[in-house]
């Protein structure tokens, strides 16, 4: 009785692959509430940690709010969420969120802060504007760093994004909490299994678009 | 031209950076602001194309002031180099000198061969093109750094200490072509430096500040060095202004002499050809110098080199300094200088005692003059 074995019945029985509770199905639920969270996390981290990285305004304010989000247990938080808002997608999008707009905040505004100011001062000296200085000269050099903080909270993303199943909906959450509730342990180490998996696939992603996006003149950095 | 008229700043924290400082900087010439750390240069620099606004006073371009125009489009005339040139590490050498060309609207097709044109200019091999900052060393990615200040043709160039973070011979180098540049393009460059020396050898004006952001002095470097306006300039210049001012002077005006001169294998001997010298200076069958024979030295047949004295450098008459030839004569084991025209042959040789008549002459003379054989001279001292 290891794991192995547990993992091998899981992906071996057909029945685990169709149907509404099939390995296909909770894998798109799973990405689905991850890529929204991460979506939205994205767009409020993002801007805000590169305008606050570009002019150097506001960082004691933005490391406020990272950690007292931080502070907040996402568990917590969904039962809170669940009580205010009763069933549905909100409730489980507000504690992930919350969980990844630090790392992407944080990351994104130490990243913008840690450009070499010549260039940008150069850039100014030849009249760039500052959007064209933000997107031209620092982003391109925060890159890699920006996406490590949007990496960090797409992992985070995917692991947390089974208490959805906690609420009653769907994702890989579905055969941890059921596999637990039945006493259904090939059913448990099966959903974690695939919730690793996602979020190996996700580091490989990242990796990905690091070498797509980043330029190789930043790049040898590391 | 630039026009600086009673401009003060003064930042927020109460310091005062320049103090009413007035100045004319004229059109197709290198003017240098120099002086002690904190003095203000960098903060003068930066008012002319407004990265820091003026608290008083205002600066006139052309006779309009600066504050007339959009503040980018101001810039985007002025080119402006830094000391660490501050390319853009994620582009290639040539997207980094295209960029003021693209921010114009530019093709990217012509901004890059516009680009490739100014590497050329600047002493940069096309093979660098495609690098990117970090496979270049200091020297080269200070060239790309003037490239690309240069490369939308603006009538002005600002730099900041550009120079300051190269070692000497590639400053030397960066510096002469900077010089090359000036005189084949004519920009009205604004130059920043801490550096006496590099002051003198590139300005055409230099206005020497003082702590405080005050104007100690403001004339031609050989005014600056014959005429220092105060202790202050005088102690900024140093001790050898004396022996530096020498650089101004042209070396024609020595009288050379052949006397002493024979070629190896024509037969004659030092102990009774020379004349006023001391000593025979070989050379070979071109005229090139071979070296200086002692009286008594037969010169018929082969002459063994080893048995010569060394001749050392020659400067080249009438193109290097007084200061080159002084230089020559020091250095040289028999006390003369070596003067060889510019293909290398012997123009004649000079002692010591003539050159010192010469600069005595030249001083009284006051003949120093700048604009027309400082170039050469300035680039020989
Ligand atoms: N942003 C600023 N706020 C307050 N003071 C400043 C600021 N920038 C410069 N200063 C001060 O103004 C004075 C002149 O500075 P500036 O940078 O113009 O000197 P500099 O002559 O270029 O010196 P260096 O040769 O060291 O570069 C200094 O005393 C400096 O400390
Ligand atoms: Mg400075």
């Amino acid at each position: 009785m290891n794991v192995l074995h547990f993992v091998g019945a899981f992906f071996g029985d057909s029945a685990h692959w169709h149907g509404y509770d099939g390995i296909p199905t909770r894998l798109l639920e799973h990405l689905r509430y991850s890529l929204i969270a991460l979506g939205v996390a994205a767009a409020v981290g993002l801007p805000a940690g590169l305008l606050t990285g570009h002019t150097g305004r506001g960082g004691n304010v933005l490391a406020f709010i990272a950690t007292a989000a931080r502070a907040l247990p996402s568990f917590g938080l969904l039962v809170l969420m669940f009580i205010l808002f009763g069933f549905g997608l909100v409730p489980v999008m507000i504690p992930l969120v919350v969980l990844a707009v630090p790392p992407i905040l944080v990351t994104t505004y130490e990243a913008m802060r840690s450009v070499d100011p010549s260039p940008v001062d150069a850039a100014r000296g030849m009249g760039m504007s500052e959007a064209r200085i933000l997107f031209q000269v620092e982003l391109p050099v925060a890159l890699p760093v920006v996406l490590g903080g949007l990496r960090t909270a797409a992992v985070q993303i995917v692991s947390t994004a089974t208490i959805a199943a906690y609420v009653s909906l769907g994702g890989l959450g579905r055969y941890i909490m059921d596999g637990l509730y039945q006493h259904d342990y090939e059913k448990v180490v099966g959903g974690a299994t695939l919730v690793a998996a996602l979020a190996l696939v996700t580091l490989a992603l990242f990796w990905a678009a690091g070498r797509l996006t980043v330029s190789p003149g930043v790049r040898r950095r590391g | 031209m630039i026009r600086i008229d009673g401009v003060t700043k003064r930042y927020p924290d109460g310091t005062v950076a320049v103090d009413r400082l007035s100045l004319d900087i004229p059109d197709g010439a290198i003017t240098v602001f120099v002086g002690p750390s904190g003095c203000g240069k960098t903060t003068t620099l930066r008012m002319i194309n407004r990265m820091v606004e003026p608290s008083e006073g205002r600066i006139l371009i052309d006779g309009e002031d600066s504050r007339r125009q959009p503040v980018n489009t101001l810039r985007r005339s002025m080119g402006y180099v830094i000391q660490n040139a501050g390319l853009f590490q994620h582009r290639t050498i040539v997207d980094n000198i295209a960029t003021v060309p693209r921010l114009l609207g530019w093709s990217k097709e012509k901004a890059r061969s516009r680009a490739r044109e100014l590497m050329e200019r600047v002493g940069l091999d096309g093979s660098l093109a495609k690098r990117y900052p970090y496979q270049l060393s200091g020297g080269q990615q200070q060239r790309v750094g003037v490239a690309r200040a240069l490369a939308a043709d603006p009538p002005v160039l600002l730099m900041d200490e550009p120079f300051s973070a190269v070692d000497p011979v590639v400053r030397k180098g960066l510096q002469d072509e900077l010089l090359r540049i000036q005189a084949e393009l004519g920009k009205t460059i604004v130059f920043v430096t801490h550096d006496i020396d590099e002051a003198v050898k590139l300005g055409t004006m230099v206005a020497v500040m003082r702590t405080g952001g005050r104007l100690a002095q403001y004339a031609p470097p050989a005014e600056l060095l014959s005429d220092p306006a105060d202790a202050f300039v005088e102690d900024f210049l140093g001790a050898d202004r004396g022996i530096r001012r020498l650089s101004f002077f042209p070396s024609a005006e020595l009288e050379l002499l052949t006397g002493p001169v024979a070629a190896a294998g024509t037969g004659r001997t030092a102990a009774r050809d020379t004349g006023d010298a001391p000593y025979l200076l070989v050379t070979d069958a071109d005229g090139r110098p071979l070296g200086w024979a002692e009286p008594g030295l037969p010169t018929d047949g082969p002459v063994d080199p080893g048995r010569l004295l060394p001749c050392g450098r020659p400067f080249v008459a009438g193109q290097d300094s007084l200061r080159a030839a002084l230089d020559c004569a020091v250095l040289s084991p028999t006390g003369w200088a070596v003067a060889v025209d510019g293909s290398g042959r012997v123009a004649g040789v000079v002692s010591q005692q003539a050159i010192g008549e010469a600069i005595r002459a030249a001083h009284a003379g006051g003949r120093s003059d700048g604009a027309d054989t400082g170039a050469s001279a300035k680039v020989a001292g």
